[in-house]
């Protein structure tokens, strides 16, 4: 743990915090490694933004392990500021002051910034360059904060829901944002609520409840766990549902859950929709409203939390 | 300051590094400074009502000031009013309300230290204070103001009620909400600028009373600017102390007690 050139982005282990009687993080456990996308998904009050705002140093942890690029986040504060950037949920900037403004000064508290111009027009910025911070849209506020910190090029950035109340146009301009400083090296820890943004950029998902990480691997793994695709199909009931079987691929299963409702489950794919098909063409059958399903993150995540909604 | 140009691959490389000290603290003093001036409300308490004081109260005669000139007399106590409503209301309001909305708390995760973020909001009270001194000079001389003493016992005496002022707003700052603030930053300004030795002569209150009023910060500046101007006395060691004690118990209970969240 003395060379902290090696050591992960952030190791958390059995991390502790407690607001009164209340736990928001009760023994979690996470490691993020340097140069790579990690999405902390989970409901409300999950516990997200404490683990974040602990790794930041806003949080001192009661009880746990916590190093952020191999150094204490609240001991050795001064050392991390420089090198990791944060995005607050929300606010973090002088009312009065001008987007462009606040983003130069930010600028300037740093020896290598990107520049400014640039930044800004990269994030549609420069249109509302002028605006006091007050008089800007949630959204124009995000894409500021966003763009606050990243200007100081640091190694690591938490952005806490980076894309909480942004328009379509603005949501796909800050994965975009993200991809590039995943390809350029920079180690990104984002939270969110939004399973989409979660498979869409992360290499790694940490699913958090609850206080702890319930589930953690690549999007890819995380869906490929629990129960499986489904393809359904009506036509005229009570067809032959022992020839289907032999027709389909080892490991799939078909059932009629109602009259000429059909429901086959397995590795949904191309081969197995022209299996299907084809089958239904030799029995002469029309298969009517074909619907393929894919078993994605969200479902693991409700699998997960349960459907219940969160106070 | 070095930046990378242009588009494309390797823009975000890190290449992270806090820029130096004195750069950062001149950056935040600039910053602060133009928050300070560009707030319309702020404006108000620094600059238009001590200035119609000034000018309401030196030409009509609704108190009862006393020997000579009355614009001799109100000048000190008006300069003591500016350092209030800059260091003190002003200041405890705008930090109150940047703490509430996490400027504090963004900032305090950018690379300037904490120590520097307040180092450049007193730069920003100072700088505000000279233009407010410039300007409040400039009305009471218009007005037949003829000053007397050593400017650096005025100086001296500004500084320590801008120290006092400040400790006492950012505890105010530090650990109340900041609507609380905001009221109560406002109640203060009213009631010293009545009870402060601005516009009263302290000598009107019963004696009881203005032993305490005296020994208030805005008391003891109005009372020492006033010995030093219209009197032409020394450095008035007395209120001099008294600015020094409330400097020291607010900066340090501020320093004990802030909040940054």
């Amino acid at each position: 743990m003395h060379t902290p050139g090696a050591a992960p982005a952030v190791e958390a282990v059995g991390l502790v915090k407690r607001y009164g009687r209340t736990t928001a993080v009760d023994g979690l456990d996470l490691t993020v490694a340097r140069g790579t996308v990690t999405a902390v998904l989970g409901p409300n009050g999950a516990g997200k933004t404490t683990t974040v705002e602990s790794c930041e140093g806003f949080r001192t942890p009661d009880a746990g392990h916590l190093r952020v690029l191999g150094l204490d986040p609240v001991a050795d504060a001064a050392a991390l500021r420089p090198r990791v950037g944060v995005m607050l949920q929300n606010g973090g900037v002088y009312p009065g002051v001008r987007a462009k403004e606040m983003l130069r000064h930010v600028a300037r508290l740093h020896a290598h910034p990107l520049d400014v111009d640039a930044l800004a027009d990269r994030l549609g910025i420069g249109g509302f360059g002028r605006t006091t911070y007050r008089r800007l849209s949630g959204g124009q506020q995000q894409r500021l904060s966003l763009a606050l910190a990243v200007v100081g090029r640091p190694e690591l950035v938490f952005l806490d829901e980076p894309t909480a109340g942004l328009d379509p146009q603005a949501r796909h301009a800050t994965w975009d944002l993200i991809r590039e400083l995943r390809a350029d090296g920079v180690t990104v820890v984002l939270t969110t609520h939004h399973m989409d943004e979660a498979e869409e950029l992360a290499d790694d998902v940490a699913i958090v409840d609850g206080g702890r990480v319930i589930a953690h691997g690549s999007p890819a793994d995380l869906s490929r766990g629990g129960t499986a695709d489904v393809l359904r199909f009506t036509g005229r009931p009570g067809l032959d549902l022992v020839s289907l079987r032999q027709a389909l691929p080892a490991g799939s299963e078909a059932t009629e859950p109602s009259p000429g409702s059909y429901r086959i489950t397995g590795d949904v794919g191309p081969r197995l929709l022209a299996t299907v098909t084809a089958w239904c063409a030799q029995h002469g059958v029309l298969a009517d409203r074909i619907t393929t399903q894919r078993h994605t993150l969200e479902d693991v995540f409700l699998e997960l939390t349960g459907k219940e909604l969160r106070p | 300051m070095s930046t990378e140009t242009g588009a494309g691959p390797g823009r975000h490389a890190p290449r992270p590094g806090a820029a130096p000290l004195p750069r950062m603290i001149a950056a935040q003093a600039a910053l602060e400074t133009r928050m300070l001036l560009r707030h319309g409300e702020q404006l108000l308490l620094t600059v238009v009502i001590p200035t119609l004081l000034l000018v309401l109260f030196s030409s009509v005669d609704v108190v009862d000031v006393g020997e000579g000139e009355r614009v001799d007399f109100l000048a000190p106590g008006i300069l003591a009013l500016a350092v209030l409503s800059t260091a003190f209301t002003g200041q405890a309001i705008a930090t109150g309300f940047e703490r509430r909305y996490g400027v504090l708390k963004r900032l305090g995760a950018s690379p300037l230290p904490r120590w520097a973020l307040m180092c450049g909001k007193t730069c920003a009270v100072l700088v505000t204070l000279v233009l407010q001194t410039v300007l409040l000079s400039a009305v009471a001389l218009a007005l037949g103001w003829s000053p007397h003493g050593n400017p650096a016992a005025v100086a001296l005496l500004m500084l320590l009620g801008t120290a006092a002022f400040s400790g006492l707003g950012l505890l105010m700052a530090g650990t109340l909400r900041a609507e609380v603030t905001l009221a109560a930053a406002n109640l203060v300004f009213v009631l010293l600028l009545f009870s402060g030795g601005v516009i009263v002569p302290l000598d009107d209150f019963p004696a009881g009373l203005r032993g305490v009023l005296e020994a208030l910060p805005l008391g003891a500046l109005s009372d020492g600017l006033r010995a030093v101007l219209d009197d032409g006395a020394g450095m008035p060691w007395g209120d001099a102390a008294v600015l020094a004690g409330w400097a020291v118990a607010g900066l340090g209970a501020a320093a004990r007690f802030f909040r940054w969240e």
